[in-house]
């Protein structure tokens, strides 16, 4: 059955909770920030056959943030590559969905894991296809964080210089990585100033917004049809936890599953108001009637960084920013 | 070695046009008759060698079979997660090719001297590693790499290196070649270093002993044929390597060796376990590190 965008990236989102409350998997975070990018690049975007995952004709895609693997399976299994029933096996003795991307599931061209190889990897898959001439295009997500790597930035020079414009690297810039905001790691911005010095088209959108992804897609599309031959990168300003608000903002849930209880009652639940009309819950239909809800003594609302618990003796002068809880906002203090 | 290898790959290329050469920024002076009759297979990736060898990935799994060049560590070591996940993992047709492995860049220093290569590339499944011995080697193992399906590293010298072999009959990857016949003492060595052992060879004469001499273009998979073959001929073999003696040829022979219930005794020439911090020319580095014709003959008179 063919769904909407809307539809599919609720469906990743719900599978994505589903997955990691079962396996005790964790980055449920950044399978909620990515979802509506990689939904629409199925529904939307995309030419693959199902049938035929090895078909010439296709074009490529790599999840380079090997660990938001999650939402690729789901949108495989939902895009009729294998069975659906199959993601309950995430994470298990003997199953083919390893936490981060494997090349061994129908569907998926390049294995990651390690930060920093795939928007090389498609690069090369890029160049290859423009010199023998083919139209298929070659599509990358990477995460913010994962621009820490210099090798991100090679590829950067790489691909500008071979004027790559069939290559089209999607940022999924959720504003977190692995201990904190990117900002009070590595300070990233001005980020598309950044991308735009290496010489590449840069298109700035909401990566949680449906219409201003495939708008960002369409754009892509003209550019790599016109001259200069450029490459593009979308930078998605996602939410990470996108969905369900108790998780959003919160670098806890990079590496938290939902556990029983309140944690995966409130998430089915929060999932269950954003739900499209168009599509049915696999596992619980109706959400959860009477869910376990959270106490005071619960740890939620706070966002876990490292920054907020990290005082030096000696005086620095980087720059801080916080989140302001369950909104896109955040406050800079210098 | 390395105008050999390019000449090589140069009709290679013109015949098969999936082969692309993609370089390191490095070559210059060497690799120009190749862009200049293939430019359509050349890509200089620049000073990125992670990038180099990811992108090789893309190529390859898009249809491409993808040399990479650099000189010393940088296309292995810099960039070996690239070529483990990259490259080996996904069965990528992708051959990492080395100019200078060992003592080649001698006076440059220890950054440039490959000396673990070996034993670090063999560690990974899916990556056949060769080394030629000298000009004919070169030659036979880039067009049998041109024909492999899969992730190899190719330790190629320099310049300068002879034609040891007249030719080879029936070139194959995982293939010793037996140079000659001997008694008592059979002489194992892989790569350049080769050059050497017929200074050990008249060395070992004078004292009335001829070796056999093998040359292991193939480091892995190793021929245990010829090891298993030798193992219960001959009381001593040594294994000669421009090289780490730990990890590298001389642990593939052992490795064999030590699980057969009797063996020749294991002579392992190879640098002993330490960086090179010794300044001068490789015949100087081999001479400093004991891996000079004569050291090497030493070495093998006081095992036997």
């Amino acid at each position: 059955m063919k769904h909407t965008s809307e539809e599919l990236a609720w469906l990743i989102r719900r599978h994505g909770v589903e997955m990691t409350h079962l396996s005790g998997g964790s980055h449920l975070g950044a399978i909620l920030s990515v979802a509506d990018v990689v939904a629409t690049l199925y529904t939307d975007v995309m030419h693959y056959d199902p049938k035929n995952p090895k078909w010439e004709g296709r074009d490529r895609f790599i999840l380079s943030k090997g660990h938001a693997g999650a939402s690729i399976y789901a949108a495989l299994a939902e895009s009729g590559f294998f069975p659906v029933e199959e993601l309950k096996t995430h994470y298990q003795n003997g199953s083919r969905l390893s936490g981060h991307v494997s090349h061994h599931l129908p569907g998926v061209d390049f294995s990651t894991g390690s930060l920093g190889h795939g928007m090389s990897a498609a690069a090369g898959i890029a160049y290859a296809l423009k010199k023998d001439g083919r139209k298929e295009l070659s599509f990358v997500v990477v995460g913010d964080g994962e621009c820490n790597e210099g090798s991100v930035w090679e590829a950067a020079l790489f691909a500008n210089h071979f004027r790559l414009n069939n290559l089209c690297v999607i940022v999924d810039h959720n504003h977190m990585q692995s201990l904190d905001f990117n900002e009070n790691t590595l300070e990233i911005e001005d980020f598309a100033s950044k991308w735009k010095a290496f010489g590449w088209n840069v298109i700035e959108i909401n990566g949680n917004n449906h219409q201003e992804i495939k708008a960002a897609f369409k754009k892509f599309e003209e550019y790599s049809n016109t001259e200069p031959h450029k490459p593009t990168v979308i930078i998605a300003n996602t939410v990470k936890g996108y969905g369900i608000p108790f998780m959003q903002n919160d670098i806890l849930w990079h590496y938290r599953f939902p556990h029983d209880g309140w944690e995966y009652d409130c998430a089915v639940n929060e999932l269950h108001k954003i739900k499209p009309s168009g599509v049915e819950d696999p596992y619980t239909p109706n959400g959860i009637e009477n869910p376990v809800l959270p106490t005071g003594k619960d740890d939620i609302y706070n966002d876990h960084t490292f920054s907020y618990t990290w005082k030096t003796t000696y005086p620095e002068k980087m720059r801080r920013v916080d989140a302001k809880i369950g909104t896109t906002e955040k406050v800079h203090n210098v | 070695m390395r105008d050999t290898f390019v000449r090589t790959l140069v009709q290679l290329a013109k015949e098969d046009k999936r082969i692309e050469l993609v370089t390191g920024d490095l070559g210059f002076g060497v690799l120009k008759p190749f862009w200049e009759q293939c430019p359509d297979q050349f890509t200089n990736a620049g000073i990125a060698e992670q990038n180099m060898t990811s992108v090789a990935a893309g190529m390859a799994l898009t249809g491409k079979n993808v040399f990479t060049y650099s000189i010393g560590n940088f296309p292995t070591l810099r960039c070996l997660e690239q070529v483990r996940n990259d490259c080996a993992y996904h069965k990528a047709n992708v051959k990492v090719v080395c100019i200078g492995g060992g003592f080649v860049y001698g006076s440059l220093g220890m950054s440039h001297q490959a000396t673990e290569d070996i034993a670090i590339l063999r560690a990974l499944p899916d990556v056949v590693v060769l080394a030629p011995a000298d000009l004919v080697e070169a030659e036979e193992c880039t067009k049998a790499l041109a024909k492999y399906e899969g992730t190899a590293y190719l330790r190629l010298g320099r310049g300068g290196e002879k034609r040891i072999h007249d030719h080879i009959d029936n070139f194959q990857i995982g293939k010793a070649i037996k140079v000659h016949d001997g008694e008592k003492v059979a002489i194992f060595s892989t790569g350049a270093i080769f050059e050497e052992i017929r200074i050990t060879e008249d060395v070992l004469k004078e004292r009335d002993i001829i070796p056999a001499v093998y040359t292991f273009p193939t480091v892995k998979p190793i021929d245990k044929e010829t090891i298993l073959e030798c193992a219960t001929k001959f009381d001593l073999i040594a294994t000669c390597e421009e090289h780490n003696y730990i990890g590298g040829f001389g642990s593939a022979v052992a490795e064999v060796l030590a699980e057969l219930p009797q063996h020749a005794r294991l002579l392992r020439v190879g640098l002993h376990d330490e960086y090179s911090v010794r300044v001068g020319n490789q015949h100087y580095l081999r001479e400093q590190y004991g891996l000079d014709g004569e050291s090497i003959a030493k070495q093998i008179l006081a095992n036997i």
